[in-house]
This record gives structure tokens, C-alpha cells and sequence, in this order.
């Protein structure tokens, strides 16, 4: 990283940029000035407590909460994501902690929700199917028994899958995942991981929230922490260890400092 | 290219199996069936207690009826008009239902509208032409059903109260508008006037027996091929499909029940000359029945409003105008009411301050109850309207060829109600429980 060239420096800037964000709801001061950057073809794995406000950045930048000040910048330009149909447009696609899915409509209808195909005014139900196996084979979900089944009668780990699968469709360039593996066992959950890795490798920047520091650090490129809605630090994965981690997790500060924010 | 046989998902719900519809897994008709019963038992499917329901109120009604008269030809045809009124309430209501709200006011925007339509024909006054009365009352509900929408979708009150207020304005409304014109309250649809005997005949003018034959031939055909058609060509792309016997049963059950109410609806059900026919109030309330399920189960709008009911912050996060999507259905619920308002009209041969839209609405809600909608969200089909309102029609004809007085007819159809509910309960739990 010592001589990079200007046209390198160009393309290294963050496909996606937050620059000072503030949120709060009432009383609470879910973040303050946070800044953060998600590189294209790198993984990000944002750390934090429960409660330091992960699931809240991603919303704001996911559409779903409208920041109270602060910017945020999608390709080096200044954009205003108001709304889901907003950050899609942009390529963004989240897979919430709270997996939003409707537990009545099948798995299909689950993945092209607000992206039906539709041919003369009608739902295109056939091209739908096909490409939603298409999809779910290509992620190597193969326990459900059928595509056509209710939500509602899935394991939790299939409906992350499916959760997983219907961000993943869309050909977006930043996919944020809330808390993927939480719900899944050792096979599902390294199934998420290495889904993440490849998406990765198409180049797609990727924003993964864990708990479990064993899943960040194997997929991690680079690694932020939050702490009571700050960030407290940001770098790449290499400049952390797991104690230096869990020391930002908890107190927002490390005593040894291997990192400077 | 094979790869290795897949290790069985170790968080796979070991429960999920029995929940499963038929129609996902089923390979055969036996498999389908025996899946069937599993999910009636276990309160998953509707249909099932809706259709054993019917047929015992048929054989009970039919044993103590005087004379046996619950199953001549004439009291069928005049259960089917009764209950058109209820299928036709329950279908807007479970606009309203589907979405996870309720709407109280069904039974006197449907009154509403039957006043003006009524009115509107009257050639003593404005004398205007029957499709245009028509056009005007159900405007009129739409428009209504537009304030209530944006007060629920937009300003955030909760339906319940909405319609609740609702239900008392439109009773008022129902009261100036019957008012109006030299009828002392009771503008009637007796009269020489064409536009008089067209709304009249919408719940009592008869189809030629010919043609009745003649149509029912070209429907029944013509939904039996599609149905063919698409069933046959997801089988040969390896989409989920039912298996063919199953297809042939469901059409068989279509041609079977069609051909039999053509044929009751063509014996001669008049004392003295002839009266026989389809009533046009069967194909009208068919359209409906079309025509939603078509905009319900095949169309974006109807994707969404299931979205909605089943999760409302999700088809948020989908992108999904969720308080669009509501407004719109409360539309189509108080529009829909229009349409029963005209054929209720038309069944009392005119409109009077006797019209009871409070009761209208709850048989409307328990209609649609019975015949397998959810109180929740989210879960129900037009179907569903029809075969409860069959079930509230059924109760309301055989209690008064009892000669039982009104009082019985409420607290049965309450207690029918209070079972549909617990029904719809106890399956919402079963599926709560299968994912918990
Ligand atoms: N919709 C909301 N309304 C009010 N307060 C909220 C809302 N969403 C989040 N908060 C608050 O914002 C803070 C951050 O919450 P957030 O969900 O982002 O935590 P998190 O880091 O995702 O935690 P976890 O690890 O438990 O998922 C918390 O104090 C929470 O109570
Ligand atoms: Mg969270």
C-alpha cells in the first residue's frame, strides 16, 4: 500500500461513504458522528455490544430510518436514501437481524417481493419459480422441500437461507448482512460465510455484523467497531486481534492502542 | 456433476411436515388427500369445516323443515339470492380483513348506496338511466371508501374506530338520503319504468334455461382449459404443480357443481306459470368473485395486500406503498359494499329506514370468517366470502322456514361465528407454534 498510484487512489475510494451520522429516537442517541467506509470487493465486519447501534446504521443507510445529520456518499457522490426502493436502486440490499420476511407468502413470492415480474399486468409466476431455484441452488439451499411452501413452515436456518438468497438475486454491489449465522448451525453458518467470500470475489462490497468473532475474523477484510453509537475504531482486519476487538466492544477504547481510528 | 449427497439440515424443523399445503408436496391424489385431512384436523385448512358445516345444515334443515322444503328447487334458489347479499359483504370486508384491519362500516356504505342507486331511478324525480344510477351509487361508496382509507393509511387511526364512526355517519347519511323525494322514506323499485325493473332484476330477473345451459357450457369449458393448461405446463417445466389426477378431480368438482345449481336453477319454482332460470344475481355475484381473485391471487396490488397482512414492515423494507396498497383496499371494500348495497336493494324491491347495516356488517364479517379468512392478517381468497355466506344464507332461510323468530337467527349465526373463530385461532397457533 506504500506507492499507489493517483488513477489506484480514484478507484479506491469506498463505493459506499458515511460521514458524520447522527440518529436518535427521543431520548436515545442511537449514533453519533459515525463514520464509516464500505470498499468494493472487500468484506466489512462491523462489531459492537448489543445495543451500540449496528442494526440502526445499517437501516440508515438501507432506507429503512432517515439520519438526523450526517452524509452519506455512494460512489464518491452525496446521496439521499429515503426509502428500500431507494437504496435498491442504488444496489444496496440488507438482510435484517429481523429477517422481514412474510411468514404467509411462500418463498418465491418471499424474494421478488416489490420485484414481481409481471407479464401483461399479470404476475409472471413460472419465470419467478425458475429463477428463484435458480437462485437458492446456485447458494446450495437444498433442505427446503419445496419453494412453493409457506415461510411459515420453515427452520430458522432455512429462513435465513432464504433471507440470504433474496438480497443476494439482485445483482446489488453492496450487500449488508444483520446478524447472517445467529440463527444457524456449524454447516449453514460456514454456507453464509463462504456465500460471502464469493460474493467478495464478484467484487461486491459486503457489510456482515457477527457477534461471533470467529466468523468475522475468518471472512473480515477489514473490521470497524461501534460503541455506544460511536465509532470507535476502523481499519483493516490485520490491525486487530480478538482481545483488541473485544476491548473496543466493551469499553470503546483499547489500552494498548495497536490502532489508531 | 454430482456432488456429495447433502448431510440432513440440522435445524430443520422436525414439524414442518405435517403444516405443509398439499399442493407443495403432494405427488400423488392419495398423498394430496391424506395431507388434506392432516391440515383440516390440525385447523390449517378452511375449507374442509366450511363444507362439512354446509352439508349439515342441509341434512339438518332438510329433515326438520315442514314438508321437507329446504331442498325443493324453489327455496335453493331463494337461498342463493339471500346469500348473495352476505357473499357479496363478506368479499369487501375481506379487503379489509386481509389487511389485518376491519372495516364496521360495510352495511351502511352498502345501505348508501342502495339509497342512491334507488333514488337516482326514480321517475317521479331525477328519473335517470339505470347504468348510470348504478355508476353513481358505486362512486359514491368508493369515494367513502377513500376517506376511510387515508384516515386509517395515512393519519395513522385505527380502523376499528374509523369505521366505527363510519358505521354511525352512513347510518345518518342511509337516513337523509332515504328522505329525499316525495316517497315519505320508502323509495320503492315497483313501477313501469325500464330503469326501475333493471335494478329490480338484479336479484329477481331470470336467464332463459337455454341460455343459462348455453353459458354455463362456455365457462365451465373455458376455466377447465385454462386450468388444464397451466396446471399441465408446470408439470412439464418441473414447477410445482399438482399432480394431473388432482387437476381432473378440481375440474370435475367445478362441472359437477355448475351443472348442478344450472339444473335446479331451470325446474319450474312458481305455484301457478312458470318461473325458471338462473337468476342474473348468480352471474353477477360470480363476476365478483372473479374478478377480486383474479386482482388478489395474479396481480401485483393483490401480492402486496397479502404482504401487508402477513407482515407490514417487511413490504415496507420491500419497497412496497404500503399506505397506498391500504387506502386502495379500503376503496375496494366500501365499493364492493356498493355492489351488495344494490342487490339488497333490489332483494327488498326498494329501500326503507328497516335496512340494519349493523347487522349486515357483522353477518359480513362472520361470512367471511366461516368461510376461512383470518381475523389476523394476511390469510383468506373471495372464495372464502362465498362459501361463508352460503353458511350465514343456509342459517337465516332454514331458521325462517322453521318459522323460528329473528332472536334464534342471531344467537345460531353468533355461535357459528364464535366457532369459525376459535377455528381461525387455534390454526394461527398451531402456526405460530411450528416456527417458534
Ligand atoms: N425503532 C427504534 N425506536 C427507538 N429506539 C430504537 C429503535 N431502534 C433502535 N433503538 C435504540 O437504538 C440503540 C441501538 O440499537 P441497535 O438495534 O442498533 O443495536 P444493535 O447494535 O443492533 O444491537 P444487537 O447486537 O442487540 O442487535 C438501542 O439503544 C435501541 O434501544
Ligand atoms: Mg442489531
Amino acid at each position: 500500500m506504500a506507492q499507489v498510484a493517483p488513477e489506484v487512489k480514484v478507484a479506491e475510494e469506498p463505493l459506499l461513504k458515511v460521514r458524520g451520522l447522527d440518529k436518535h429516537f427521543g431520548p436515545v442517541q442511537a449514533l453519533s458522528k459515525v463514520d464509516l467506509d464500505l470498499p468494493a470487493g472487500q468484506v466489512t465486519g462491523l462489531c459492537g455490544d448489543n445495543g451500540a447501534g449496528k442494526s440502526v446504521l445499517t437501516k440508515c443507510i438501507a432506507g429503512i430510518h432517515q439520519p438526523d445529520a450526517g452524509q452519506i456518499f455512494w460512489e464518491g457522490r452525496p446521496v439521499e436514501i429515503r426509502s428500500a426502493r431507494d437504496a435498491s436502486r442504488l444496489g444496496i440490499e440488507t438482510v435484517y437481524q429481523d429477517l422481514a420476511l412474510a411468514d404467509n407468502l411462500d418463498i418465491v413470492q418471499n424474494m421478488f417481493l416489490g420485484r414481481e415480474r409481471v407479464r401483461r399486468g399479470f404476475l409472471d409466476e413460472d419465470e419467478m419459480e425458475r429463477a428463484a431455484a435458480a437462485t437458492l441452488a446456485s447458494l446450495r439451499v437444498t433442505t427446503v422441500r419445496s419453494i412453493r411452501q409457506p415461510v411459515a413452515t420453515l427452520s430458522g436456518g432455512q429462513r435465513q437461507s432464504v433471507a440470504v438468497a433474496k438480497a443476494v438475486m439482485w445483482n446489488s454491489k453492496l450487500v449488508i448482512l444483520d446478524e447472517p449465522t445467529a440463527a444457524l448451525g456449524v454447516m449453514q453458518t460456514q454456507m453464509v460465510l463462504d456465500l460471502v467470500k464469493r460474493l467478495r470475489d464478484h467484487g461486491v462490497a459486503v457489510m456482515v455484523i457477527s457477534h461471533n468473532l470467529n466468523d468475522v475474523f475468518e471472512v473480515a477484510d477489514r473490521i470497524a467497531v461501534l460503541y455506544l453509537g460511536r465509532m470507535v475504531a476502523q481499519d483493516k482486519a490485520s490491525a486487530f486481534d480478538r482481545q483488541s476487538v473485544v476491548e473496543y466492544m466493551t469499553t470503546g477504547t483499547v489500552g494498548r492502542a495497536p490502532v489508531e481510528t | 456433476m454430482e456432488g456429495p449427497e447433502q448431510p440432513p439440515d440440522p435445524t430443520a424443523a422436525p414439524t414442518a411436515e405435517p403444516e405443509m399445503p398439499p399442493e407443495v408436496v403432494a405427488q400423488s391424489l392419495g398423498e394430496y388427500l391424506r395431507s388434506w385431512m392432516v391440515r383440516a384436523r390440525s385447523g390449517e385448512n378452511r375449507v374442509l369445516p366450511v363444507v362439512a358445516g354446509l352439508i349439515m345444515i342441509t341434512v339438518v334443515f332438510e329433515i326438520i323443515s315442514p314438508h321437507h322444503v329446504f331442498l325443493s328447487a324453489g327455496n335453493l334458489v331463494n337461498l342463493f339470492q339471500q346469500s348473495a347479499v352476505f357473499m357479496v359483504l363478506a368479499m369487501a370486508e375481506s379487503f379489509a380483513l386481509l389487511l389485518g384491519e376491519i372495516d364496521l362500516s360495510v352495511g351502511y356504505v352498502a345501505a348508501v348506496g342502495g339509497v342512491i342507486g334507488v333514488q337516482l331511478v326514480q321517475p317521479a324525480t331525477t328519473n335517470w338511466p339505470w347504468w348510470a344510477a348504478i355508476i353513481v351509487a358505486l362512486l359514491a361508496c368508493a369515494l367513502i371508501g377513500a376517506l376511510q382509507g387515508t384516515l386509517v393509511a395515512r393519519f395513522k387511526l385505527p380502523s376499528f374506530v374509523v369505521t366505527l364512526a363510519g358505521l354511525l355517519i352512513f347510518n345518518g347519511l342511509m337516513l337523509l338520503l332515504l328522505l329525499l323525494g316525495p316517497f315519505s322514506g320508502y323509495p320503492s323499485l315497483s313501477g313501469r319504468s325500464t330503469n326501475l325493473h333493471v335494478l329490480y332484476n338484479l336479484m329477481w330477473g331470470n336467464i332463459d334455461p337455454v341460455a343459462s345451459w348455453v353459458a354455463m357450457a362456455v365457462i365451465v369449458a373455458g376455466l377447465s382449459f385454462l386450468m388444464w393448461r397451466r396446471d399441465s405446463r408446470r408439470r412439464r417445466s418441473g414447477l410445482v404443480a399438482p399432480p394431473a389426477s388432482v387437476t381432473v378431480v378440481k375440474i370435475a368438482a367445478l362441472a359437477i357443481v355448475s351443472v348442478a345449481v344450472v339444473a335446479i336453477c331451470n325446474i319450474n319454482r312458481a305455484n301457478i306459470g312458470v318461473v325458471e332460470g338462473v337468476p342474473w344475481v348468480i352471474p353477477i355475484v360470480l363476476a365478483v368473485v372473479g374478478a377480486w381473485s383474479l386482482l388478489l391471487q395474479r396481480t401485483r396490488y393483490g401480492r402486496y395486500v397479502y404482504a401487508i397482512g402477513g407482515n407490514a414492515e417487511a413490504a415496507r423494507r420491500a419497497g412496497v406503498d404500503v399506505a397506498m396498497v391500504r387506502t386502495v383496499a379500503f376503496v375496494l371494500c366500501s365499493f364492493t359494499a356498493g355492489i351488495g348495497g344494490l342487490l339488497y336493494a333490489s332483494y327488498l324491491g326498494g329501500m326503507s329506514n328497516n335496512v340494519n347495516g349493523g347487522q349486515l356488517v357483522l353477518f359480513a364479517v362472520a361470512a367471511a370468517v366461516i368461510g376461512g379468512t383470518s381475523l389476523f392478517g394476511g390469510r383468506g381468497r373471495m372464495m372464502d366470502g362465498l362459501l361463508g355466506g352460503l353458511v350465514i344464507g343456509g342459517i337465516y332461510n332454514g331458521m325462517y322456514l322453521l318459522g323460528l323468530q329473528v332472536q334464534w337467527e342471531f344467537i345460531v349465526t353468533g355461535f357459528v361465528l364464535l366457532a369459525a373463530i376459535a377455528i381461525d385461532a387455534l390454526s394461527r397457533r398451531e402456526a405460530t407454534r411450528a416456527t417458534a
